[in-house]
């Protein structure tokens, strides 16, 4: 599913991955842990195709993620939600959702019938929905930038700090979402701080430090 | 393919939309536009011959300006809150997603270009002899401009300093379009005896070499 042997990685000059050796099996959830700078969002950068790897090998999916055509490949396939939400701030809710739908190839019939299901799973009020994102707070943006993934069905999810910036209720909406993902077949990495809560969610739990993994423990 | 142009256009429409509630265009660009045509008027002391013989070039330079706002504008849509990155992982062609940008861009060039020929009409006293030419000449210059505007959008926003990179790269590479219109409007308003259809064929070569050369290069800009 995933696998990257002494996979280096620069961000600019500075080599962020400095040799990350990292085996995740198909359906399988792993936490991310580390301190600011280990590398953690680089790695899930790394997988979804968005940079290519300095040195060492890095497969996704059965993508070689050296050659830029793989990468490029491989990234309709990945969900990564990231520390910015990718949504457009004059778009309504729905026309965002929608949005990256179409952007992601499904055709507009399936696509609405997606975005609706997305928007109820991650409790997105009806009310919302035509609301432009400037007047949602920064919890029901994290929401609605979780139901433009949720539509495209990936097969691997890529969460950095999914839990920012939500409540409890969102939390737990999350927690759900990454249940189902995972009931689904789909194979999850979480890269949180909040270890406490993200640990009820697998017993694997990968320390990166200095750029490589610095423990992989299955407590 | 058929995906290819689908990508283009939803890119577009939601350019286009997401321009329609904010109003930038008509609340911000438009009125700039205008106000360029005014201040020209008197920079020039409000003689209407000068003016009048002047009004080719005053309008494309009022045009570039313009066009300067709007491609910064389509540039920053995407930055804003990482939705660049969106795009990357949607798997969308770079070629369609440039199309799709700068058809948007184009869009908005011709609105302002209809606008600013009634701003030289009423302001300046000018007449519209040729007006295939002058239809003619703001598309293939709206082509020209918008194409090469989103490439080099792309490449500032890349060394991320595209505010005041972006008109120091791109008004020297806009240079052949300015003229070519110029001229071109000189014919169409009566003001020199130019063949202004000979000017266009300069205008409809650079277009389509901004059209290409921006759906082959904006893929290495922005996948990377």
């Amino acid at each position: 599913m995933v696998e990257l042997n002494a996979a280096v990685a620069l961000l600019g000059r500075f080599p962020a991955l400095t040799g990350v050796d990292l085996r995740i099996e198909a359906g399988e959830t792993i936490l991310l842990q580390g301190p600011n700078g280990a590398g953690k969002t680089t790695l899930l950068r790394l997988c979804a195709g968005l940079l290519a790897p300095e040195s060492g090998t890095v497969t996704v999916l059965g993508h070689d993620l050296t050659a830029g055509s793989e990468r490029r490949a491989v990234r309709r396939r990945v969900a990564l939600l990231g520390h910015s939400t990718g949504l457009y701030e004059d778009l309504t809710v729905a026309e965002n959702v929608r949005f990256w739908a179409r952007a992601a190839g499904l055709d507009a019939e399936l696509s609405v019938e997606r975005v609706v299901g997305a928007l109820q799973r991650l409790g997105l009020d009806d009310g919302l929905l035509d609301l432009p994102v400037h007047r949602l707070s920064a919890g029901q943006r994290r929401r609605t930038s979780l139901a433009a993934l949720v539509v495209r069905r990936p097969e691997l999810w890529l969460l950095d700090e999914p839990h920012a910036g939500l409540d409890q209720a969102g939390r737990s909406v999350v927690d759900k979402l990454i249940g189902d993902a995972v009931a689904a077949g789909g194979t999850v990495v979480v890269s949180s701080h909040e270890l406490e809560r993200v640990r009820t969610l697998s017993p694997r739990v990968v320390t990166l430090a200095g750029g490589a993994v610095h423990r992989d423990t299955s407590p | 393919m058929s995906r290819f142009f689908a990508d283009a256009r939803l890119v577009a429409a939601k350019d286009l939309r997401i321009e329609a509630r904010s109003r930038v265009l008509l609340n911000q660009v438009a009125p700039f536009a205008l106000l360029v045509l005014v201040l020209f008027g008197f920079a020039l002391d409000a003689d209407q011959r000068t003016l009048r013989a002047f009004a080719p070039g005053l309008f494309w330079v009022a045009v570039l300006f313009c066009a300067l706002l709007a491609i910064q504008r389509s540039v920053s849509v995407e930055q804003a809150d990482g939705a660049l990155t969106g795009l990357r992982l949607s798997g969308m062609s770079p070629a369609a997603l440039f199309v799709g940008k700068a058809s948007a861009v184009f869009v908005q060039l011709v609105v302002l270009e209809v606008l600013l020929t009634a701003g030289i009409i009423v302001l300046y006293g000018s007449e519209v002899e040729q007006p295939l030419l002058v239809v003619a000449t703001g598309l293939l210059a709206a082509v020209a401009v918008a194409c090469t505007g989103t490439l080099y959008g792309a490449l500032a926003s890349g060394l991320g300093v595209r505010e005041t990179l972006l008109p120091i790269l791109l008004l020297p590479v806009l240079a052949p379009v300015l003229i070519g219109a110029t001229r071109a409007f000189d014919d169409a308003l009566g003001n020199a005896a130019v063949d202004g259809w000979a000017w266009l064929g300069l205008l409809a070569v650079f277009a389509v070499v901004a059209t290409a050369g921006g759906a082959l290069a904006h893929g290495a800009l922005v996948d990377e």
